[in-house]
Formats: C-alpha cells, sequence, structure tokens
C-alpha cells in the first residue's frame, strides 16, 4: 500500500473541513498520514483526523521560519520522506510550498485538482480548466506525486477502520532563507464558514450598488457564506478576501447564487464549475445567464426579498 | 536599476479556448501577451521612472507566434525583447519552462547583473501559480511572491502579500524574483508613439543551444506530468431563465427548494 501524505490546514487550532476531504480521498489511494507543521495538536484533533483515517499525525515544530514557503517545504518533506504521495488543499500558499518540494524531491505536481486516483500504480489527476469548459486528465509520471486539490470537491467521511492517529515528531533542518517576514497583520476570520469550503456561496457585484444586506441575509439563510465580484472590492463595498474569481478565491459550492454580477470570465473561472449556478440580474443580456441552471431577469431588490419570504415560508410550514 | 519581466503568450480569455492532443491550441490569431503579465510590466516601468534610468527585458519561452507577447510588452515601453523558441520547450511542465526562464535570465545577468526578475501572478491558461517559485529556486534568488506592493531600497526588496489569513510584509537582498498581483497597481495602455517604436524594436531570439540548456532536461520528454486526456464539458441541461413579473423570487425559490438546496 502506498502512504499518502496529507498536509493539515488548520484554523485557531481547529483542522478546517478541506483536510477531512483530502484524508478521505487519501483513502483511497492508500494508507492516509496526516502532516502538522507547528505546535503540536490538542488531543481532540488529532483523533478527528484519526477517524477520518489518519494512521499517524506528524507534527513538525517549525515555528513562525513556517510563514516562508522555503522553510514550509523543508518540514513537510521532513515529514513526507517515505511517502508515495503529498496531498495539500490547493491554495496560494501551499503551491508555492510543493513547488520548493517538488524541486527538492523530483516529484511531479498537479495543482487544483478536483479527483486523484491511482492507475497503474501512477496518480491520476482531473481538473476543470479554462474557466471549467474543458476536463483535463494527468498523469504524474515520477514514483512520487504531489496533488494540490480543491476544497468542496470531495465529500469527506469518516473511515471504515479510524487510524489510530499516533503523534510522532518530526524534526525538520530548516534551511537558511533570504526573505525575512518584518509584519503580519492578522486578517480577522470570517464569520461562518471561509469562501473557499462554503457548501453555498451567494455573491453581489456592482449590481447590488454597495448594499450588502439582502445577499448577506440570503447567505445566512442557506448556510453559506458571501462572496463578491472584483468591481465590488475595488469599490471598497465589501473587503478583498471576498473576491471569487481567478484571482480571488475559486469556489465549488454544491449552489452558487449570483446577484448583480455580470459574469465576467475572469469571474466565471473562479466558479463555473459549482454545482448549480443561479443568477439574478435586470440585464437579459448579462453573459451569467449563459451557465446559470436558474436565471432571474430582474431588479435583484425586489427578487432577493421575496425569494427569502418564500424559503422562510414553505420552511415554517 | 535592471529589471527582467517574464511574459507568457496564452489563448485570449474572450475566444474559444481548447487544446489539440493534449496541449492548448495558441495561434497568432486568438493569443495575447498574459493579462496578469501587465501587471508585471507596469510594475517594473514604473521602478525605472522612478529611478530616472535602467532598463527593462521582457522574456517570453514559447512557439514562434509567442512573439507577440513580447511586442506588446515593447508596446508598453520596455527596452528590450527576448523571445526563447525551440521546438524542444514544447510539453514542458512548470519544471522545464523554469529551468528555460532561469538559463535566459542567467544569459542577461551575466553581462550585466540584474536587480529584479518581475512575473504576473498567474498565466491565465495553466493557472498553476508555481512559476514564480520554481524560477526563484533555480536562480537561487530571494523569492518575494504575491506582491500587492513592491518597494525598492538600496538593495532590499520589501514587498506586502495580502494572504487569506494575514497581511504579511517581507523583505529580502536583490537581486529577487518577484510575482505581482493584479492589486499591485493599474497597468498602463500603450500610446501610439509607443506602438510606432515599437514596430522597429528588434526582439533577440534565442535557441536552447544559445543557453546552453540540454534539450533532453525539457519539453515533453522530462515533463512529470503528462495529460491523457482533455475533452470539453458538456454544456449546463435544462437551463430556465424566467424573467420577473412579480413572481421571480418565488420562483427561485422553488426553485431552490425542489433540488433541496433551500
Ligand atoms: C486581470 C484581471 C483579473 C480579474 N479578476 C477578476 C476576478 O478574479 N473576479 C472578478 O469578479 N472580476 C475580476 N476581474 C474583473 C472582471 O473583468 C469584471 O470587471 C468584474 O467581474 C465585473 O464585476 P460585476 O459583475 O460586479 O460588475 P458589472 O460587470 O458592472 O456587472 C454588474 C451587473 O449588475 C447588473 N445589475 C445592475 N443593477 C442591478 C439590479 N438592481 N438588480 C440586478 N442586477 C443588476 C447589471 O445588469 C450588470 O450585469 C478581473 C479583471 C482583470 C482585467
Ligand atoms: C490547463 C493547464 C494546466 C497545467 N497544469 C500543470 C500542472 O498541474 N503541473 C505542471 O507542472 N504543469 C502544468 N501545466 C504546464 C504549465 O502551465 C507550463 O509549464 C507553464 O509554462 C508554467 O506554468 P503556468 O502557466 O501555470 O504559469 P504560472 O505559474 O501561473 O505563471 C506565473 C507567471 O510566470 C510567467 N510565465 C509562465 N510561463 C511563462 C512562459 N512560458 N514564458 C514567460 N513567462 C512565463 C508569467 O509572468 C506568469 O504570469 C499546465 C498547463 C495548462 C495549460
Amino acid at each position: 500500500m502506498s502512504t499518502v501524505a496529507v498536509l493539515v490546514e488548520s484554523r485557531d487550532g481547529s483542522v478546517t473541513q478541506p483536510t477531512f476531504e483530502a484524508l478521505t480521498l487519501a483513502r483511497t489511494l492508500g494508507t492516509p498520514v496526516a502532516v502538522w507543521i507547528g505546535a503540536a495538536p490538542a488531543p481532540a484533533e488529532a483523533a478527528r483526523l484519526g477517524i477520518h483515517g489518519a494512521e499517524e499525525v506528524r507534527v513538525v515544530d517549525a515555528g513562525d521560519a513556517a510563514r516562508l514557503p522555503a522553510a514550509a517545504a523543508a518540514a513537510l518533506g521532513a515529514a513526507t520522506a517515505d511517502a508515495d504521495v503529498v496531498l495539500v488543499i490547493s491554495t496560494f500558499v501551499n503551491k508555492e510550498i510543493v513547488t520548493r518540494l517538488a524541486l527538492a524531491t523530483g516529484a511531479g505536481v498537479v495543482v487544483d485538482a478536483s479527483d486523484a486516483e491511482m492507475v497503474d500504480g501512477h496518480v491520476e489527476t482531473l481538473q476543470t480548466v479554462f474557466a471549467a469548459t474543458w476536463n483535463v486528465r494527468t498523469r504524474i509520471a515520477t514514483d512520487k506525486a504531489i496533488v494540490g486539490i480543491r476544497p468542496n470537491t470531495t465529500q469527506a467521511s469518516p473511515g471504515e477502520t479510524p487510524g489510530a492517529a499516533t503523534l510522532v515528531e518530526v524534526a525538520a533542518d530548516l534551511p537558511e532563507t533570504r526573505e525575512l517576514v518584518t509584519g503580519v497583520e492578522p486578517v480577522p476570520a470570517p464569520d461562518g464558514v471561509p469562501l473557499a469550503e462554503a457548501p453555498v456561496v451567494v455573491s453581489g457585484g456592482r449590481g447590488t450598488n454597495g448594499d450588502y444586506t439582502l445577499v448577506r441575509e440570503l447567505a445566512e439563510l442557506l448556510g453559506g457564506a458571501v462572496g463578491a465580484s472584483r468591481d465590488a472590492t475595488d469599490e471598497g463595498w465589501i473587503s478583498h478576501e471576498h473576491m471569487v474569481g481567478q484571482t480571488g478565491t475559486t469556489v465549488t459550492p454544491a449552489l452558487y447564487v449570483a446577484c448583480g454580477i455580470s459574469g465576467a470570465v475572469h469571474h466565471r473561472g473562479g466558479m463555473q464549475a459549482s454545482g448549480t449556478i443561479v443568477a439574478v440580474n435586470i440585464d437579459p443580456d448579462a453573459p451569467i445567464f449563459e451557465i446559470a441552471d436558474f436565471g432571474v431577469v430582474g431588479d435583484l431588490g425586489d427578487v432577493i426579498p421575496q425569494a427569502i419570504a418564500r424559503i422562510k415560508e414553505v420552511r415554517g410550514s | 536599476m535592471r529589471i527582467l519581466v517574464t511574459v507568457k503568450f496564452v489563448p485570449d480569455l474572450q475566444s474559444q479556448r481548447s487544446f489539440t492532443d493534449g496541449a492548448v491550441t495558441r495561434t497568432g490569431d486568438d493569443g495575447t501577451m498574459n493579462e496578469l503579465d501587465e501587471n508585471a510590466v507596469e510594475a517594473a516601468l514604473q521602478l525605472r521612472e522612478a529611478a530616472g534610468e535602467g532598463e527593462v527585458y521582457a522574456l517570453t519561452v514559447g512557439g514562434d507566434d509567442a512573439v507577440a507577447a513580447v511586442r506588446k510588452a515593447l508596446q508598453l515601453g520596455v527596452d528590450h525583447a527576448l523571445h526563447v523558441a525551440d521546438a524542444s520547450v514544447a510539453g514542458s511542465d512548470v519544471f522545464g519552462t523554469a529551468k528555460v526562464l532561469a538559463a535566459a535570465v542567467r544569459k542577461v545577468h551575466d553581462e550585466a547583473p540584474l536587480d529584479l526578475v518581475i512575473t504576473g501572478m498567474a498565466a491565465l491558461d495553466g493557472l498553476t501559480s508555481m512559476l514564480p517559485t520554481a524560477l526563484a529556486a533555480e536562480l537561487d534568488w530571494s523569492q518575494l511572491t504575491l506582491a500587492s506592493g513592491l518597494t525598492i531600497d538600496g538593495a532590499t526588496a520589501t514587498v506586502v502579500r495580502n494572504l487569506p489569513d494575514a497581511h504579511e510584509t517581507v523583505s529580502a537582498p536583490l537581486p529577487a524574483v518577484v510575482s505581482v498581483t493584479d492589486e499591485a497597481n493599474t497597468p498602463r495602455y500603450p500610446n501610439f508613439k509607443l506602438i510606432m517604436a515599437a514596430r522597429s524594436k528588434p526582439v533577440t531570439t534565442w535557441t536552447l543551444e544559445d543557453l546552453g540548456v540540454d534539450a533532453a532536461t525539457v519539453g515533453a520528454a522530462a515533463a512529470r506530468t503528462v495529460v491523457v486526456d482533455a475533452s470539453p464539458r458538456p454544456p449546463r441541461e435544462n437551463r430556465t431563465v424566467v424573467t420577473d413579473t412579480g413572481e421571480g423570487g418565488a420562483a427561485l425559490a422553488d426553485f431552490l427548494i425542489e433540488r433541496g438546496l433551500a
């Protein structure tokens, strides 16, 4: 059986949902082990990793140095020397870390994958590219494979036989780096689910005219996160962390609701692979309607409150 | 200030993008300089202008049509255009591409030292965002990636990185590889004078041999990843668009409830 190492993502000490998704996928590829970079996790968190199949939790405490990709790559490398597959969540930071790891190990890398499987002893991945208009299957030809997996592409589930999740401390030789982090200004965690992980995303664009009340209300009702177009973040109506699109966050929720968003190709690139797409736009020719499963041509100021009222009414009855 | 900017030739976002035999279809008609590399060019030009002296090079690696990318950079105001065109590069993965780019950077650097290489944050076709890190590692230069702000003070570069969990400030000595985001600046438009001047500017073309790169170490032959299938996704079926005449919101709600989404 292959050893499949999963790099754990955590927020305020808690393991994130995409990590459990990656562990679930890892079980289909071989024997999962979890890699935790930082001070040792709380026992309850280690146990949750075990429930999702991790046989071991390898802890590499690289301290603050781990903010630098080269140092984080060395830490990850030390904990994954025996791994046939290294799975990470496909974030901008992890892409930098795995690039360094690949150069150090000779491994092939695919990022932004939506799935991975073993075929004749090699990892094959699926990616949706060109604003989700094409599917690409790639074989990683090297013995060691690194895959960056997108959140929300695997349904997380506990393992049939929970792993032991034994804590193993791993020492890492950190490289000298030229870069020095001189300032870290934390971004407050979003209330509720972060955008990339949310099962539902309700986004508002220029058509909101800066008023996100309805967008937020609908998002809350549907248990989702609030997204935005770049025009909206550029206007300062909502912070940059909410931006969906090719240069913002790529999302693949089960439901994406676009309110007052035209559907520019840059925006579509970040949401077109979503399960169901719904659009509300006053312009019948808005390109967003070309990819919407359900569209309403109308003023979001009329349509959204009515939709909210109807959902509440049905739920109440 | 001597700066080299990497610019990639990619299919126009508005065109029908496709694959042929597992590789991106790249033709002169529908190809263009990667939009996000406009931010890299802009960052370089602003530094040159602020310093009041210096030279900016634009470098692309790609087939014959890729010359369009460096021509665009000339129109924006860079001083020199470099194009590595060699059939053996086709099918490279990130690491092969980085090796070729690094060899070309070194060739320029050996003639007269460079201070910076500036790249875009992502190429809007491959979208891996891995190349800047790979290039910094190949060159063994400082890595300052995903910069939404860049300042140079003497021999030190400082960038601001807006990451989801924190805004970082990172400094490192020159020479450095810096990738800039689309928040870093607003790219200029080419003006008529520059467009005319660009026409007569030469483009230097190099082969792998000129760079001393062994063809067996790059291209499809050396690639660690191989595309085994590329196929268009079927369009969404059963799409419905209704016009709101007073019932649109309720129709939307019913749709969501029917699909088990609300
Ligand atoms: C290099 C580059 C990268 C980019 N990256 C991104 C990215 O990652 N993400 C992104 O989103 N954009 C990105 N953009 C910007 C993108 O091209 C578009 O400009 C942007 O997405 C448009 O935002 P919008 O849809 O909110 O605004 P608009 O295009 O102005 O659309 C507003 C829509 O609201 C509708 N509307 C107006 N009033 C109402 C109303 N009362 N009710 C209902 N509908 C109404 C209008 O009909 C219109 O369709 C990028 C651009 C560049 C150049
Ligand atoms: C759909 C698709 C998916 C791919 N997936 C992978 C993958 O998972 N793993 C892998 O190893 N390879 C992959 N490749 C191959 C990879 O895209 C190329 O090797 C590419 O040249 C470098 O990566 P990028 O385009 O993603 O660049 P990015 O890292 O996204 O680009 C960042 C910057 O690097 C510069 N740059 C990139 N390429 C060039 C160039 N040729 N000339 C000049 N400057 C350049 C530009 O300034 C650009 O803004 C993929 C290609 C495609 C088309």
